[in-house]
């Protein structure tokens, strides 16, 4: 007993230590927690660690005499193995904040650790929008994407095209729901009816029994609240099924760069949702395209991946900025300043931890339209910043007063 | 219309169909599962990746060497059949004597490497192959639209099930093999070449998941996990029909299959699970699985 109370004591002198201390331990230790090796490899993986290596060459980590260490660990979509990895990463390996973290169940978890352990968590994979609605944390920070934004953006677009009868295939966990419920409002709404829903686990391989049911229930937009490889397979068999000859239409809620190049223009034409992030928007991302694609195996960086490489950005200047490496003081100071990188622009992170920046809306060019690899997107519709994201007040986070 | 349980029978034919198509796959790959370990003793956890490799070298095939499905569905077994014998002669072959567990560890192991292969060449979101011309389109059926490459997987992997059935348990080569596992010794005492007829076996086995592959190509993406997913509801099945047996794993793919899509309807959420619970199910009332017999 003594023993614990004793080893308890010094816990707390050296955190208090550390705590006066500008940068623990001297070492700048970031920890990308993602997806490695299964439906969302692709779409997040080792791009985003390369995207995290890229952000630290260039914020100059070296020149300005900063000790920055990346590693990284697969979560394997189970929130039980990616929470384990992040108590070992906060408590043994001296890591200052996770990175990424795609799954929305995941990064729940990790997001509540984060907040016990009292260190930083940018998040650019999971997309549920209660990382900065009810579970929103003083230590988190959401950088590219949420359902809300997804629903707002692609949703709506469809009905006021007449896509006004919905039903949903959903994967079955938070992602999932939380897609399926923040475009289902957007749906009601606009004026649009939702017939019905069913929920298939997630990394289902055979969805034709799901797409024969959204089939039966003759609504004219089939939506489809999944992502990465499920996403993929009910695309790729909803065409085989005849589905959109037969008069119903598709519309992928999440859909990403990597997921079209899976699928071949030849399927995925004509598609159309919401992304924050396209390699061919401009000069400064045409050059982060280049760099990632000799990095990262040829391929070209999704949404997420930078997502990645602008948040860890801006993580580094809000140490530099507020000289420390204490999650929750960091945090502070990456809210406070406003945020500026050559991939999303000039934008701010608001109180919430909700990262603002505009988002397009694209549609998938036919093949004979696309000159190459990766030149995929036609651009529809810019959403400015300050509506593509869902109202502050309307989140019910308790950091808004 | 009249229902059952809420759902029109229209919709539960389709589901019945499409349980019949995804059962097929279990089919074909539990029984090169059987055929293995019923005359090799190994537990081929390879299997998932030969499977794999099956699709990867039909998308090869078509995407470097302008090789159309139909070549591809009698090349890529035959590739893979032959890496599997060589497998076999290198390092399944010091196995034979040893428990069952070095046999597992080592399939286990190189089904990762060979994931891990493709993963970093390929990565995880796979690549397309398209539908053969022939088989593009499909029929209206009233209840449901079956699209005609689906049931062309229903009738192949029928044949071959029921082909490799015939073949291991009617007729004389067969008679050999079930005596080879029996008593090698005295098999090889009259003259018959054990050691090639079971590298021949397991080269068998592992061209049954090639080709599995091939056929799954065009429905799935072909992408290195496509095996991982899949092995371990096959091992299920193969659990569950009883392990070794042949007709047994046949039986049991294509009724799980029928069972897994009924899940689908009644309670998707289950739908990933339902398999082992009844794996679990069947091991408490008969540990040997249906259709096997206690050694």
């Amino acid at each position: 007993m003594k023993v614990t109370k004793l080893a308890a004591a010094v816990t707390l002198a050296a955190a208090a230590m550390s705590a006066q201390a500008q940068v623990s331990d001297g070492i700048i230790k970031i920890g990308i927690l993602t997806d490695m090796s299964s439906l969302y490899a692709d779409l997040s993986g080792a791009g985003s660690v390369a995207a995290a290596r890229m952000a630290v060459e260039d914020f100059g980590a070296a020149k300005k005499g900063m000790k920055v260490e990346i590693i990284s660990a697969d979560h394997q979509n189970k929130p039980d193995v990616g929470s384990a990895i992040a108590r070992q990463w906060y408590d043994v390996d001296k890591v200052d904040v996770i990175v990424d973290t795609p799954n929305s169940g995941v990064a729940l978890a990790v997001n509540q650790i984060t907040r016990d352990k009292k260190k930083a968590f940018i998040n650019s994979g999971a997309a549920s929008s209660d990382l900065t609605g009810k579970a929103c944390s003083p230590n988190t920070v959401h950088w590219t994407y949420d359902t809300w934004m997804l629903a707002n953006g692609t949703g709506s677009a469809i009905v006021k095209t007449g896509g006004d009868s919905w039903y949903f295939i959903t994967a079955d966990y938070a992602f999932g729901h939380a897609l399926e419920r923040d475009t289902m409002e957007v749906v009601k709404k606009n004026g649009g009816k939702v017939l019905g829903a069913v929920r298939a686990p997630i990394n289902t391989q055979d969805f034709s029994s799901f797409l024969l049911q959204a089939q039966g229930s003759k609504a004219k937009i089939i939506g489809l609240a999944n992502a990465g490889g499920d996403t993929i397979n009910s695309i790729k068999q909803a065409s085989e099924f005849g589905i959109v000859k037969g008069g119903q239409s598709l519309a992928g809620l999440l859909v990403f760069l990597s997921d079209v190049h899976g699928l071949g223009l030849q399927t995925a034409q004509g598609l159309i949702f919401t992304e924050t992030f396209y390699w061919d928007l401009n000069d400064n991302t045409r050059a982060f395209a280049k760099r990632m694609a000799a990095a990262n195996n040829g391929k070209y960086p999704t949404m997420v991946q930078a997502g990645v490489y602008a948040g860890v950005l801006h993580y580094l200047k809000a140490i530099e900025a507020a000289k420390t490496d204490d999650g929750t003081k960091v945090v502070e100071q990456m809210k406070k300043m406003p945020t500026d990188d050559p991939l999303f622009g000039k934008g701010r992170i608001r109180a919430d931890g909700r990262k603002l920046h505009p988002a397009y809306l694209v549609e998938v060019k036919k093949p004979s339209e696309s000159k190459g690899p990766y030149d995929y997107y036609k651009i529809r519709a810019t959403i400015p910043a300050d509506q593509a994201f869902r109202p502050e007040k309307d989140g019910g986070c308790e950091l808004v007063k | 219309m009249t229902e059952i349980f809420g759902v029109p029978t229209q919709a539960l034919f389709g589901q019945l169909l499409i349980g019949l198509i995804n059962g097929s796959f279990y089919a074909l790959l539990s029984l090169g599962l059987a055929v293995i370990f019923g005359l090799l003793n190994i537990i081929n956890f390879t299997h998932g990746a030969q499977y794999m490799l099956g699709a990867f070298c039909a998308y090869l095939l078509l995407n470097k060497l302008g090789v159309g499905y139909w070549w591809s569905l009698a090349a890529a077994p035959l590739i893979v059949g032959a890496l599997g014998m060589l497998i076999e002669r290198l390092m399944l072959k010091h196995l034979y004597k040893l428990d069952h567990l070095y046999g597992l560890l080592l399939t286990f192991g190189l089904a990762l490497i060979i994931q891990g292969v493709f993963r970093n060449e390929y990565g995880s979101s796979g690549q397309p192959y398209p539908i053969p011309q022939e088989l593009s389109g499909g029929h209206n059926l009233g209840f449901m639209f079956l699209p005609n490459y689906r049931a062309w997987v229903i009738a192949v992997s029928l044949v071959v099930c029921l082909a490799t059935w015939f073949v291991i348990e009617r007729t004389k080569l067969g008679s050999y093999l079930r005596a080879a596992t029996e008593n090698p010794a005295l098999v090889q005492a009259f003259g018959i070449n054990v050691p090639r007829m079971i590298t021949l076996t397991y080269g068998f086995g592992v061209a049954l998941a090639a080709f599995g592959g091939v056929m799954a190509a065009p429905i799935y993406q072909v992408s290195p996990q496509m095996g991982a997913d899949l092995i371990i509801v096959v091992f299920a099945v193969v659990v569950i029909g009883g392990m070794g047996s042949i007709m047994g794993s046949i039986l049991t793919g294509f009724g799980l299959g029928v069972i897994e899509g009924l899940t689908k309807v009644f309670y998707p959420e289950a739908s990933n699970t339902v398999i082992f619970i009844i794996m679990a199910i069947v091991l408490l009332i008969k540990p040997a699985g249906l259709f096997g017999t206690q050694k």
